[in-house]
């Protein structure tokens, strides 16, 4: 699997490359501003690609932006955005497009290098990997005025787990209970937040993105 | 029909209206010029002495007549007077402790009271002529018409029916004139001097400078100890269970590998705590998006359904972005606690007006890319109402915050709701384009 990383501070960068390759990927190119990661994924073609929120020149949200550009200039690229903090607003915007293939994670979430890969593994194969602060906080929330209002709270517990990433065999076993039960919830808040039948993929992502949007 | 009515309405409305404000102002003048006969020459010299002589409950008597003529001015001329006194000394008030000595240097020591009296000494000629200046000319104009001519001294000087005529409809129709004319006249003397003006705003300043100043400092201690009791605390955690690792990683490898895990644990809630209290500090959405995105993001995670209204062209100074999210935020959460609402709706805007002057940080303005104006902020919930800076320190503590920008807070929040609450601040805003930079 190939990965582009964008990380402005070296120390990072270099210890997510490492990390990377310590697992297994290959690091085309590992850059430090937003003009190279969009000329190395144009040129490169990676599987996936790796973006800090804060890049230069002015440490806001260029990461995020460019990830966007990134999409757009290589439909489809899956990218997996770290930052040293989580906002629903962000994940909204990096969801926005439906299309899936986007990570949204913690900078935290490295120190667990297993889980933290797993996530870059399923960010590539066209998943989402919200971060659990981020569906703590939607949890927390529980407004009633959307489609994710008429879930039950299992549903909804289910539905988090799916944004944060989670196969369905993952989601039983964190909820201590069957594969089928957690195949029956799914179809269920599928059909309640009126997605249609399509690849399940993509209907998951789907799902998310109602949840972020209710 | 209905139609022709209301178009009948429209065509006598506006003479109607002409008429109305001349009669209302010639009943307000004479009203007025009565005052300001009754209150001669020797009125205000004896309240004058009688001021100096607490009576417990009571300010100065002098100073009720002309606050009552200030009053009046604003009401019917149209020219509101501030009042220009200096504040009581500490004493004065229900009781009235203070001694003939401090009364004496209150009263006789501010200036606003020699203009006044100077007021009264002009009150009654100058004033009087303004005020009741229209109802003399019509009476007089009338009067010389009625009487033959000569038959009276005070008919002498009409010699002609026209000329009376034209005195009476010229005082009829000069009559809103004059009685603005009488406001000015009074807002002269009775209104705070430029020296008094400045006077109370530099105590304002001086009052908010030191409310802003023991506010940061409170911010400053509030984030010394989360610090020290937070991240600083688990770090400290961490080294040691780092080394203790250290010390069982060749007898109690299992033992080594759990305290690791127990070290990485604590470096992920150190990290957290700085991240909240980043939060606290500076929210980064503010920093990477300005202010409409930070109350977005503020609505995304408030268990209350927002709705965020922005008409924000560009981006205010960034202490006054910080102001105004966290008296946003204050109140939301505030919404959340007492209001009992399920809906609030939040509308930012900026009302520019033509550049120049001075903007609320003091600097002058650069001109090209930035406008001044006044950022409004209008909070609304349907929720119970009853909400009052004077029973919440909450909204206390957001007009300190806005008073560091000469902001202001209004409220309005009947019992049963609904709760409005409308935040202004003057600033500049620079363009989006040149904000990035």
């Amino acid at each position: 699997m190939r990965v582009v990383i964008a990380e402005d501070l070296f120390l990072l960068r270099d210890g997510l490359t490492r990390m990377l390759e310590a697992h297994g990927l290959q690091v085309t190119a590992a850059v430090d501003n937003p003009d190279d990661l969009l000329a190395a994924v144009t040129a490169d073609q990676p599987d996936v690609a790796v973006v800090d929120v804060r890049l230069p020149p002015s440490y806001t949200d260029e990461g995020l932006r460019a990830a966007l550009a990134a999409r757009r200039a290589v439909p489809g690229l899956p990218v997996l955005v770290l930052s040293q903090y989580v906002e629903q607003l962000y994940a909204r915007e990096l969801l926005a497009d439906g299309s899936g293939g986007i990570g949204y994670l913690l900078k935290d979430r490295v120190f667990d290098s297993a889980q933290f890969v797993d996530a870059v593994r399923r960010v590539a194969a066209g998943g989402t990997a919200m971060d659990p602060e981020v569906i703590a906080r939607l949890l927390a929330r529980g407004r009633g005025d959307s489609a994710v209002a008429g879930l039950t709270a299992r549903e909804r517990e289910v539905l988090g787990l799916m944004a944060e990433g989670r196969s369905n065999a993952a989601i039983a076993a964190r909820l201590v209970i069957t594969e089928r039960a957690v195949a029956k919830h799914t179809a269920s808040i599928f059909i309640k937040l009126n997605l249609q039948p399509s690849d399940d993929d993509n209907r998951r992502v789907l799902a998310v993105l109602a949840y972020l949007n209710g | 029909m209905d139609m022709l009515t209301t178009r009948r309405h429209a065509s006598w409305a506006a003479p109607l209206a002409w008429l109305r404000d001349r009669v209302t102002a010639c009943a307000r003048g004479t009203v007025l010029g009565m005052l300001a006969l009754a209150g001669a020459v020797l009125i205000h010299p004896v309240l004058l002495v009688l001021a100096l002589v607490p009576i417990p409950g009571i300010g100065p008597v002098a100073r009720m007549l002309t606050d009552l003529t200030r009053r009046l001015c604003g009401e019917w001329c149209g020219v509101p007077i501030a009042s220009p006194y200096r504040p009581a000394p500490a004493g004065e008030g229900e009781f009235g402790t203070l001694t003939w000595q401090q009364r004496r240097r209150w009263i006789t020591g501010d200036p606003a009271t020699w203009r006044d009296l100077a007021f009264f000494l002009l009150n009654p000629w100058l004033g009087a002529a303004l005020a009741g200046g229209s109802v003399a000319a019509i009476i007089y104009g009338i009067f010389g018409m009625a009487l033959p001519h000569g038959s009276t001294q005070l008919a002498g000087v009409i010699s002609h029916p026209l000329y009376g005529i034209l005195l009476a409809v010229g005082g009829f129709v000069a009559a809103p004139w004059l009685l603005r004319g009488y406001g000015e006249f009074a807002r002269s003397l009775l209104g705070p001097t430029q020296h008094a003006e400045l006077a109370q705003r530099v105590s304002y300043l001086a009052q908010t400078r030191s409310d802003t100043i023991d506010a940061g400092a409170a911010e400053i201690r509030r984030i010394e100890r989360d610090l020290h009791d937070g991240a600083q605390a688990r770090l400290v955690a961490m080294g040691m269970t780092l080394d203790a690792a250290g010390l069982l990683i060749d007898t109690n490898p299992a033992a080594a590998q759990a305290l690791l895990t127990e070290a990485r644990d604590n470096s992920v809630k150190a990290l957290a705590d700085l991240r909240d209290l980043v939060r606290g500090i500076h929210p980064p959405v503010l920093a990477d998006r300005g202010l409409a995105d930070a109350v977005r993001a503020l609505a995304l995670d408030s268990p209350l359904r927002v709705s965020v209204t922005n008409e924000l062209a560009g981006r205010p100074p960034a202490p006054v972005e910080s102001a105004a999210y966290f008296a946003v935020s204050e109140l939301l959460a505030n919404v959340g606690k007492h209001a009992e609402a399920d809906r609030v709706w939040i509308d930012i805007r900026f009302d520019g007006r033509p550049a120049g002057g001075m903007t609320s940080g003091g600097e002058m303005l650069r001109g090209g890319n930035e406008i001044s104006g006044m950022l409004r902020i209008g909070v609304t919930d349907d929720g119970r109402g009853g909400a009052s800076p004077a029973v919440g320190t909450g909204l206390q503590g957001i007009e300190r915050r806005l008073a560091a920008f000469d902001g202001v807070l209004a409220v309005s929040s009947p019992p049963g709701g609904p709760t409005v609450v409308n935040m202004e601040i003057p600033c500049a805003l620079s363009s989006p384009k040149t904000s990035s930079c």
